[in-house]
């Protein structure tokens, strides 16, 4: 594998939310909007990165018997990482996220990616791993959230749009549905299908 | 260099480097991050309180006291002083009747015990619905109200609050820290 084949394969071939459709818990409960959607994704990108350059550079130090606990903890670190540093710098993101970054631990990409590519490959070529599969991850997540954004409130990152007519007290009428849980099912579904169509022509 | 073999030295060795190392480092990231998060969240809960009350110049921070209410639960009173005279309580409420966990308000009551303003600090209300708590339509109608003759509950419960449409369990929540956050005033505000 070249290394733009190794770049480029997480937005389209290998994307994670719409082709291995992998991490899908934290996908719908944090794209309620764009910005909460990118922002996940490149929390996670940063996971991803760290741990599948650490775990490439250790993987011979680690017997066999005992490397999913070794890759979790190493994740578990850098998500805790992520957390503080979020915390401290931005917490208005970090009040959004809430409980969905802690939860990157368990994310099936991060360990995924760990046990099927960095434990086999050099720590370059797994860096680049990272960097692809996370923002493919983030773009994923940034169109799902933009998306339900815009049927859901009208707006995409914040911007008003004024797509939706008034109601007498002047509150917009949109599709409130896409904003809940079921919304992000059906929007997922769609795009799934459409990435699918696009990739068979 | 060859993989290390399953042995159980090797791993309870490896183990035991991995999470030192782990311990080590989020130790010390934990020492670094501290002070900005302190002072996030310092810097949200002043702001919350400029928003329900009139300027001010003391630090509401340091003069800061506890209530503890009929029902055991305890709210924290932040007065607001203008050249030592006093202008607002702020007092931070929360109730637990919310429809998805705890909801937390900053609630401004003038010396008089009229609200002014409130704030929402945090809650898990379902988006779109229980989240317009925080809309200035809903929160419009407590201001220059006083709990003694405004009776907070929702009308459905026989009081004058206006719920909000389809999240009335929201809005009940919401009448429930408010009248903890009176209660709490009451009790402790006016000395």
């Amino acid at each position: 594998m070249t290394i733009k084949e190794n770049l480029l394969k997480g937005f389209f071939k290998e994307n994670p939310v719409f082709v291995l459709l992998l991490g899908m818990c934290p996908t719908l409960a944090t794209t309620s909007s764009a910005i909460n959607g990118l922002g996940m994704g490149l929390a996670t990108t940063f996971v991803l990165i760290m741990s599948n350059i650490v775990i490439s550079l250790v993987k011979n130090l680690i017997p066999d018997k005992v490397r999913i606990p070794s890759f979790i903890v190493i994740i578990a670190s850098f998500v805790t990482v992520v957390d503080l540093v979020m915390a401290g710098f931005l917490p208005d993101l970090h009040q959004s996220l809430g409980l969905f970054i802690p939860l990157i631990v368990v994310n099936c990409i991060v360990l995924g990616r760990a046990e099927a590519f960095a434990s086999k490959n050099n720590p370059f070529n797994s860096m680049l791993d990272g960097i692809s599969l996370g923002l493919g991850f983030s773009m994923a997540l940034t169109i799902l959230g933009s998306i339900r954004e815009i049927l859901g409130s009208g707006t995409v990152f914040g911007f008003d749009l004024s797509l939706f007519p008034l109601d007498d007290k002047g509150a917009p009428v949109t599709m409130l549905m896409f904003i809940l849980a079921p919304g992000g099912f059906i929007v997922l579904g769609y795009l799934i299908a459409l990435i699918n169509r696009v990739r068979k022509v | 260099m060859a993989k290390l073999e399953s042995t159980f030295k090797n791993m309870v060795l490896t183990l035991f480097a991995i999470t030192a190392i782990t311990s080590v480092t989020l130790g010390y990231v934990y020492e670094l991050t501290k002070e900005p998060i302190a002072k996030a969240k310092m810097s949200k809960k002043i702001e919350a309180i400029k928003k329900v009350v009139p300027p001010f110049n003391n630090d509401p921070n340091s003069e800061q006291f506890s209530v503890t209410l009929d029902d055991q639960s305890i709210c924290e009173v932040y007065p607001a002083k203008m050249d030592d005279s006093i202008v607002g309580y702020a007092v931070k409420t929360f109730s637990n009747k919310g429809f998805g966990g705890l909801v937390w308000l900053m609630v401004g009551f003038d010396a008089r015990g009229n609200i002014m303003d409130i704030s929402v600090l945090e809650h898990k209300e379902t988006p779109g619905l229980g989240t317009k708590m925080d809309s200035e339509s809903f929160r419009a109608q407590f201001r220059g109200k006083n709990p003694q003759q405004f009776n907070i509950k929702v009308r459905k419960d026989g009081g004058e609050v206006d719920a909000i449409t389809a999240a009335t369990i929201s809005s009940r929540a919401f009448c429930d820290a408010l009248g903890k956050a009176y209660q709490a005033f009451t009790k402790g505000g006016v000395q």
